[in-house]
């Protein structure tokens, strides 16, 4: 059954690390910079289950982990999208090129 | 075993209450007056401040994830005080704000959250604190709801402390896989210095730096500071910060002592860049706001000067150097929040002509941003002379010269803006202020505290004996 061995596993929560850093570096929308953040958490769930599952059967800690990252990720979401809304009242855009008028 | 829960946890607690008294008034039928509101919670936080001094606990809870002793209640009274103080400052800003309750809610929610970090002794247990501690954070930064920068900074604020969090946790996933465990007596066992823990430890000292704001990771930091309003700013860059540092010290000289070379380099790299890169930019600000901001991010520079030095010397230093630092920057911030509040004014030509109308409040200024710059007689000197003694232990003394020469460098801009203030002319000056006794009060504690730390030694003795 478990015939994936790790490295697979790893290589591509590594992938899904650097694609949500890029990602955050190269939009210029809020909403796509909140999911690549997202992005960037499930990466992190995935090398914790990984660990968990494949070194250390015995210990539930990366499951724990996981299950908080989760609940957390979307409380952070729920205050960014709060604040992109009460940003865009103002600004009337979501871009951040429209987000600077302070510079410096 | 319920007492014993109780007793140990009695500061987080005390915080709850207070968080629970509010939400049950501000759902409340009657709506309370806004000075009556602030006096009550004022009460509470004095109260608050006054119970952490009585019956230190000292112990474990929920299967060593939460600690407890001495030095984490003292380190959890100075955020207590720095919240006090605040409060106290902020008065005239708050009471012609509708959503009181609200702020305070937000504000304890976050000193809450500080204090679960500060006693954590695994790692999820201190993810979870430092979450509660900057999410609700973000939403206080866009408290001026109808300001656009106040929006724009509380988002540059959610989506940078997003991103450091989740450096930070690749990291700890990756110190996970290595070690098998989260607990940190069980992970300093198990490091040695083998390449993935050392990426582990780049990550998470990347995810530790944008918290401290320090240089690689700083550029948050100046728009947050000018975007929020006054009473955040300064949570921000004495509680929020002193907390993180607190942490990092009993980190990294508790848990990563195996590892104990590859972080001093690390840190003497990032304390360089920090001092310098913080005090040239703060040379060419024109906003108060925003110059503190750079002169915080060049102050923590010099704590992490005394963080490499890897001794009771080192530690104690610091945390002695963060209670100096909540008194002198809180000075110099409660005046800018009181002149913010009533007149507006927050750029430097504002502030010239600022003694011939308003003597006592320039000396306030003039004594906290003389304490920053650490001119002898006042507690901004013997803090940095503790770090820096502290760090020429290590017998670096490169950084040592390089920080001496850097506080030649501050002096200049703290001296531009007494200039401003105490000698040149303005048509247009900032009128006689009158303020409420309250802001009055904690800008009388903080001088007292910037006049009396320094020269009475006990406060350092104190917390190097804790340490030992």
């Amino acid at each position: 059954m478990s015939s994936v061995p790790m490295s697979h596993i790893l290589f591509v929560s590594t992938a899904l690390f650097f694609i949500g850093m890029y990602g955050l570096f190269t939009r210029r929308n809020m909403i796509t910079m909140l999911m690549a953040i997202e992005l960037i958490l499930n990466s992190v769930n995935i090398n914790f289950v990984v660990f968990n599952k494949y070194l250390y059967p015995d210990k539930l800690d990366g499951i724990f982990f996981t299950i908080f990252i989760i609940t957390i990720a979307a409380a952070e979401a729920a205050v960014a999208i709060a604040i992109i809304i009460n940003l865009y009242r103002s600004h009337r855009s979501i871009d951040v090129e429209n987000a600077s008028e302070m510079k410096w | 075993m319920l007492t014993e829960f109780l007793y140990l946890m009695k500061a987080e607690l005390m915080i709850t209450i207070i968080i629970f008294i509010l939400l049950f008034l501000k759902l409340g039928s009657k709506e309370m007056k806004a000075e009556n509101m602030l006096n009550f919670i004022n009460v509470l936080l004095v109260i608050n401040l006054a119970a952490g001094f009585f019956n230190i606990p000292t112990g474990n809870l929920f299967g060593d994830m939460f600690r407890t002793n001495e030095l984490f209640t003292l380190e959890k009274n100075f955020l207590n005080f720095g919240t006090l103080i605040i409060s106290l400052q902020s008065y005239d800003w708050l009471k012609n704000h509708k959503h009181v309750p609200e702020f305070y809610i937000l504000l304890l929610s976050t000193l809450l959250g500080m204090f679960f970090m500060i006693s954590s002794s695994n790692l999820l247990m201190f993810y979870l604190g430092l979450e509660l501690s900057t999410i609700p954070l973000a939403a206080l930064c866009n408290f001026d709801l109808h300001q656009r920068r106040s929006s724009e900074a509380a988002f540059k604020m959610i989506m940078s402390s997003a991103f450091s969090s989740g450096l930070l946790l690749f990291g700890i996933s990756l110190l996970y896989g290595s070690t098998g465990t989260l607990d940190f007596h069980e992970l300093t066992l198990q490091l040695n210095d083998n390449s993935l823990q050392i990426f582990s430890l780049i990550l998470l000292i990347a995810g530790f730096g944008f918290k401290i704001s320090a240089v690689p990771f700083h550029l948050w930091t100046a728009d947050v500071y000018e975007g929020s309003p006054v009473a955040v700013t300064s949570y921000l860059s004495v509680v929020s910060k002193g907390a993180i540092l607190f942490v990092i010290v009993s980190v990294f000289y508790n848990v990563f002592t195996p590892v104990a070379n590859s972080w001093y380099n690390m840190i003497f790299l990032i304390s360089v860049a920090t001092m310098i890169i913080g005090n040239l930019f703060a040379l060419r600000q024109q906003n108060m706001k925003r110059f503190l901001a750079f002169s915080s991010i060049a102050q923590v520079g010099f704590i992490l000067v005394g963080l490499t030095a890897q001794s009771t010397e080192g530690s104690s230093s610091v945390i002695y150097f963060i209670l100096i630092y909540i008194f002198s920057n809180l000075g110099a911030f409660g005046v800018i929040s009181v002149v913010s509040a009533i007149t507006g004014k927050e750029t430097m030509d504002d502030y010239r002509g600022f003694y011939k109308t308003n003597p006592l409040l320039t000396w306030v200024l003039a004594i906290s941003l003389f304490s920053l710059a650490g001119i002898p007689p006042l507690a901004g000197f013997f803090g940095k002379f503790f770090l820096l003694f502290a760090g020429a232990g290590k017998g670096n003394y490169s950084l040592i010269v390089i920080a001496a020469l850097n506080m030649v460098v501050s002096l200049y801009y703290y001296l531009k803006v007494i200039k401003a203030m105490f000698m040149d002319a303005n048509e247009n000056p900032i009128e006689k202020i009158h303020s409420h006794w309250q802001p009055k009060i904690a800008m009388g504690i903080c001088v007292g505290g910037i006049l009396i730390t320094g020269i009475a030694s006990g406060a350092y003795n104190y917390i190097h004996s804790l340490l030992k």
